[in-house]
């Protein structure tokens, strides 16, 4: 199971990185919301893998998940979406005050 | 008061000509005055302990850790430096109170020479290595900004530059060469240095050490190759060349020699780089000096002849040729400070320094004549005056030289040559500008300087002479003293005679005598010096090729990492990432750890190979772009059934919650897009970007394949044990967002409301149609009905679901986040099936009146953060530590037992700024494609 995880992330990271290396700032924006899954995930899986252990305490049960990183994460989560949303709106006014979506700008001297 | 006033007092007084104005030129000469005079007076009381071979130690430990300590030391070799820095630079305040111009601020110009005179003192003085780098450094910055004093010019500018380049550089050197000493002596004080001869010299990195502590010597000491800093350093007002560039500064790297002498001599490296520098350095610019047209230039090639000259005696290495190298230091100091004197009288009074104008002033100035023949016959070593006495030394260390090699020939003949030259050039001095014909074009008419400027000129070249009549009487015991520094106590039995009879050195400087006059009277007579063209190579263009080639080096690598393209910076920060990571990992033994494992199960595999299909899908047809927007959607959902499987039901909710508002932004954003990605025809970027990306993801995978395969070392246990007792709440991730960490959740809200209030503040009122662009299609769009006329009925359900969330959350799966983000989708919803126009008026009918949306979001967000703060605050008021959270149950009639905790009213924060902020960037988003009119008419009026 550890290994899904773990080959899960790195398939996520590959497919975020590659993403974010493009030219476009729509796919970027993509990419970095894969990333952000990666990241979520690992620093999840950091508190270790557990199966029907959520950290709610209930009368006679002793095993439950990591709490913290979970707590860590549920805040990651929210942030996250936060700068996706503050990227999104500057990709968004990029292309509309440039008439490009290209990460660098409209190339200089080129149509957009 | 200890000696290290010494050092202190001009340092501490640098600010005192600062107390007069810039009109009380006298007043600001005798304030710059005061701290040497104190300074000399203190120095000379330690005269006897100088004499008699005594060292002072003194000072504080600093960095000791580092072996850095403020420590001083003096001894006969310091007293001697420090003696010369404090007189002559009393003499040079006097000279400079009459030299400098009404539009020269004295102030400036004595706070910096005082600086300079403290930076100065304290390499002489210095006991620690690295003290004495800091002062060495210090004379290298305030010499530029003395040199460029008159910052005006280019030519000061670009003297001071190159000065500071050069020597800057050797600084550096001897920075280098003083750490390597301290690691292998493994102390920096030079009282307990100078005795580990063996200890260094036997070290494998010895000539290291020694290439670098030379070249810090030969930049400051001007030597050649490195020469060529000082004639530029000429520029600098007269004064500042007279003590810093004869007597001073290019001093400081002879002295160096000197001070580390016993460290660093007795071998062939030093015998044969310090004497070959030295005796080559003396010999071409001695030659050079001759064909100089600028007064100050024919100085300056003098000084590096003669700085050449200390240079060789030093390399000799013999206890009397280290004698004869002090015995020269001061001798020289005082003849050719006081000729640099004189050129600035003869400036001042003609206004130019041309040789070949100012011819037969003996006629105007006869008193300053008479000063000049003196001090040049000294320069040229004429019998009875002092540089004849050291000169002379010179000859009869280098006619006793025993080495067997070809130097025992070169030396005496190329000493004797460069005697010849400096004989012509003193000549040339002399007779160009005192005779030679009628001055040419000057623009005032010469007359002698006011009495009291004359007066440095006069003590210096009254010093020339009684040194040259009686030397054993006048410095005697000062230089005795100075080489029991140098030579550690063990000084031969020498005598400085005037006469030491009929031999070999004085037939030598016979000859040098007749050659030097034959040759310039050859020259002048046969060749007409006036009209030389100085051309060829020299050390300015070299210099000059130098930094440009760097600059263009630099602008070169910048402009192959820095093209301005983020495409390829984000690139390389993958790479750099990817190769900082990588490459200890492949020197470290990879392998997973051996805690026990999960077992695999079915529906984690279909799980897993969806998600692994869902990010392929992304990357294949991120050109689709809203295809691939639902694909990343897709990924989302698969990874909120992770946490969901893996026991975190509460990032599960967050994730779905979150997942459903970030593509519905996604969607908005794309409205406003491309709809696809222009085709890539950069096959070879892709597969580079796809070998980063796998690399990047490979490591990612070894690194959680690694922590997850061992065992965890976790602090929750205490979460758990205390979640209810201590926060009254059994969902322990709730309790510790809001109870345990609340602390880092108020910093994590406020980002929130930070990144919406940027949003705001970039977008509010703006419209993307306005600026040219038509209205885009959805925008404009009909709405679909079905949503249209559902989504009024599904908010109140949505927010019902989210306040059910909410009070929950402290016990169960839920809390403000989630609640937040479930309450803004469903407005999303009304958003997207009536538009915004709508939902505005409606909102802003639930809010105050003639409040605009985004007025009702940045309110909400204020109330959060407000409230959140608040229950900080009144735990804080009841004497608990900030947001401490209090616990107990609410009985109401209909719900039952309702736990409440005062982190509820935390929670409640958080809510309303996930809530406002949310709404805030929708709001943004959406108004971003509208027309200025709105989609509909019936629209317009929204309450603004």
């Amino acid at each position: 199971m550890e290994l899904l995880v773990a080959s899960g992330i790195g398939v996520l990271t590959a497919a975020g990185v590659y993403l974010l290396l493009r030219a476009s700032t729509f796919p970027v924006m993509l990419g970095l919301t894969l990333i952000s899954y990666a990241v979520n995930v690992f620093l999840f899986s950091m508190g270790r893998l557990a199966i029907g252990m959520p950290p709610l305490l209930r009368e006679g049960g002793d095993l439950y998940a990591d709490p913290l990183p979970q707590a860590l994460v549920l805040t990651a989560i929210v942030i996250s979406f936060a700068m996706t949303a503050l990227v999104l709106a500057l990709a968004v006014s990029l292309h509309a005050g440039s008439g490009s979506d290209h990460v660098d700008g409209p190339p200089p001297g080129g149509q957009p | 008061m200890s000696f290290i006033s010494i050092v202190l007092l001009p340092l501490l007084c640098a600010a005192l000509p600062w107390l007069a104005s810039a009109s009380q030129r006298r007043r600001a000469a005798l304030f710059a005055a005061v701290a040497p005079a104190l300074a000399l007076a203190l120095l000379l009381s330690y005269w006897p302990q100088a004499r008699s071979g005594e060292v002072l130690l003194g000072g504080a430990s600093w960095m000791p850790a580092l072996g850095v300590n403020l420590s001083f030391m003096l001894d006969g070799l310091g007293f001697m430096f420090a003696l010369l820095v404090l007189a002559i630079g009393l003499l040079v305040i006097l000279y400079a109170h009459y030299y400098l111009g009404p539009e020269d601020d004295p102030r400036r110009f004595f706070s910096l020479l005082l600086v300079f005179m403290g930076s100065m003192l304290g390499v002489v003085l210095a006991d620690n290595l690295l003290l004495l780098v800091l002062f060495w450094e210090c004379t290298s910055l305030s010499s530029f900004l003395l040199i460029g004093f008159r910052q005006h010019r280019a030519e000061s500018r670009r003297g001071a530059r190159m000065a500071l380049t050069v020597t800057g550089a050797g600084g550096v050197c001897l920075l280098a060469g003083a750490l390597l000493v301290g690691r292998i002596c493994g102390t920096y004080e030079l009282s307990a240095l100078l005795d580990q001869r063996e200890l260094l010299q036997g070290h494998p990195a010895f000539p290291l050490v020694l290439a670098l502590v030379l070249a810090a010597v030969f930049t400051k000491s001007a030597q050649f190759p490195f020469h060529f800093w000082l004639p530029h350093a000429m520029a600098a007002p007269t004064p500042v060349s007279a003590y810093l560039h004869s007597a001073t500064l290019v001093k400081a790297g002879v002295f160096l020699l000197a001070r580390l002498h016993p460290l660093l001599s007795g071998n062939d490296l030093w015998f044969y780089a310090v004497s070959g520098t030295g005796l080559l350095t003396l010999v071409f610019a001695a030659w050079v000096a001759l064909f100089q047209h600028d007064l100050k230039g024919l100085l300056a090639y003098s000084t590096i002849s003669h700085l050449g000259l200390i240079t060789l005696l030093f390399g000799l290495d013999t206890p009397l040729a280290v004698v004869a190298g002090l015995f020269h230091i001061v001798n020289h100091a005082t003849f050719k400070a006081s000729l640099f004197m004189a050129a600035g009288i003869i400036d001042h009074e003609t206004g130019t320094r041309d040789l070949r104008r100012i011819n037969g002033l003996a006629r105007h100035m006869p008193f300053t004549a008479t000063l000049v023949a003196v001090a040049a016959a000294a320069m040229a070593g004429v019998p009875l005056l002092n540089g004849f006495l050291s000169k002379e030394m010179l000859l009869a260390r280098a006619v006793s030289l025993d080495t067997g090699t070809l130097f025992d020939w070169a030396v005496p003949v190329f000493t004797t040559l460069a005697g010849a030259f400096a004989v012509a050039y003193s000549l040339r001095l002399f007779h160009d500008v005192f005779f030679n014909g009628d001055p040419v074009g000057l623009a005032r008419d010469p007359h002698e300087p006011p009495r009291w400027m004359r007066v440095p000129v006069e003590v210096l070249v009254v010093l020339c002479v009684v040194v040259g009549l009686v030397p054993e009487a006048v410095v005697g015991p000062l230089l005795a003293a100075a080489a029991g520094g140098v030579l550690l106590g063990d000084v031969p039995q020498y005598g400085i005679h005037l006469w030491h009879g009929f031999n070999l050195p004085l037939a030598l400087s016979a000859v040098a005598l007749a050659c030097g006059v034959a040759l310039y009277v050859g020259l002048q007579r046969g060749y007409d010096l006036h009209r030389y063209r100085p051309g060829g190579l020299s050390g300015l263009r070299a210099f000059d090729g130098l930094t440009a080639a760097f600059a263009r080096g630099a602008t070169g690598t910048v402009a192959a990492v820095q093209n301005g393209s983020l495409q390829r910076y984000v690139a390389i920060l993958v790479a750099i990432t990817v190769l900082a990571a990588g490459i200890p990992a492949l020197h470290a033994r990879v392998e997973p750890g051996e805690a026990p494992l999960l077992p695999m199960s079915l529906p984690a595999l279909a799980v897993w190979c969806a998600l692994v299909a869902a990010s392929i899908a992304v990357v294949v047809l991120h050109h689709r772009r809203l295809v691939a927007l639902l694909a990343t959607g897709a990924v989302g959902l698969l990874v909120s059934l992770v946490f969901l499987y893996f026991s975190a039901p509460d990032l599960a909710l967050t994730q779905i919650a979150v997942e459903v508002v970030t593509v519905l932004l996604l969607v908005l954003a794309l409205d406003h897009l491309p709809q696809h990605d222009r085709v890539e025809r950069d096959r070879p970027r892709r597969w580079r970007d796809a070998g980063l990306a796998i690399a990047a993801g490979a490591g990612v995978s070894v690194l959680a394949w690694g922590a997850l395969t061992r065992a965890p070392d976790s602090i929750s246990e205490y979460f758990i044990r205390n979640s209810l007792p201590g926060g009254g709440g059994a969902n322990v991730v709730n309790v510790i967002i809001v109870d345990f960490r609340g602390f880092d959740t108020l910093g994590e809200i406020l980002v929130l409301a930070v990144a919406g209030l940027v949003l705001h503040a970039l977008f509010d009122g703006v419209s993307l149609a306005r600026a040219g662009r038509p209205a885009s299609g959805w925008a404009a769009d009909l709405h679909p009905l079905m949503l249209r006329l559902l989504a009024p009925f599904l908010l109140p359900f949505v927010l019902a679901i989210a306040v059910h969330l909410f009070i929950r959350g402290h016990n169960a799966p839920g809390g403000g986040f989630v609640a937040g983000l479930v309450a803004s989708a469903g407005v999303l919803v009304l958003f997207m099936s009536h538009g915004r126009a709508e939902v505005s008026r409606a909102l802003g009918a639930l809010a105050s009146a003639g409040a605009s949306p985004g007025d009702t979001s940045l309110r909400l967000i204020a109330a959060g953060v407000l409230v959140a703060v608040a229950t900080g605050i009144g735990a804080a008021l009841i004497g608990y530590p900030f947001l401490t959270s209090a616990h107990g149950y609410l009985k109401l009639p209909v719900l039952g037992d309702i736990p409440l905790a005062s982190a509820m009213g935390f929670d409640l924060g958080v809510l309303l700024v996930v809530c406002g902020a949310t709404l805030l960037m929708l709001g943004v988003l959406w108004r971003l494609g509208e027309t200025p009119a709105g989609p509909r008419p019936a629209s317009i009026p929204e309450g603004r």
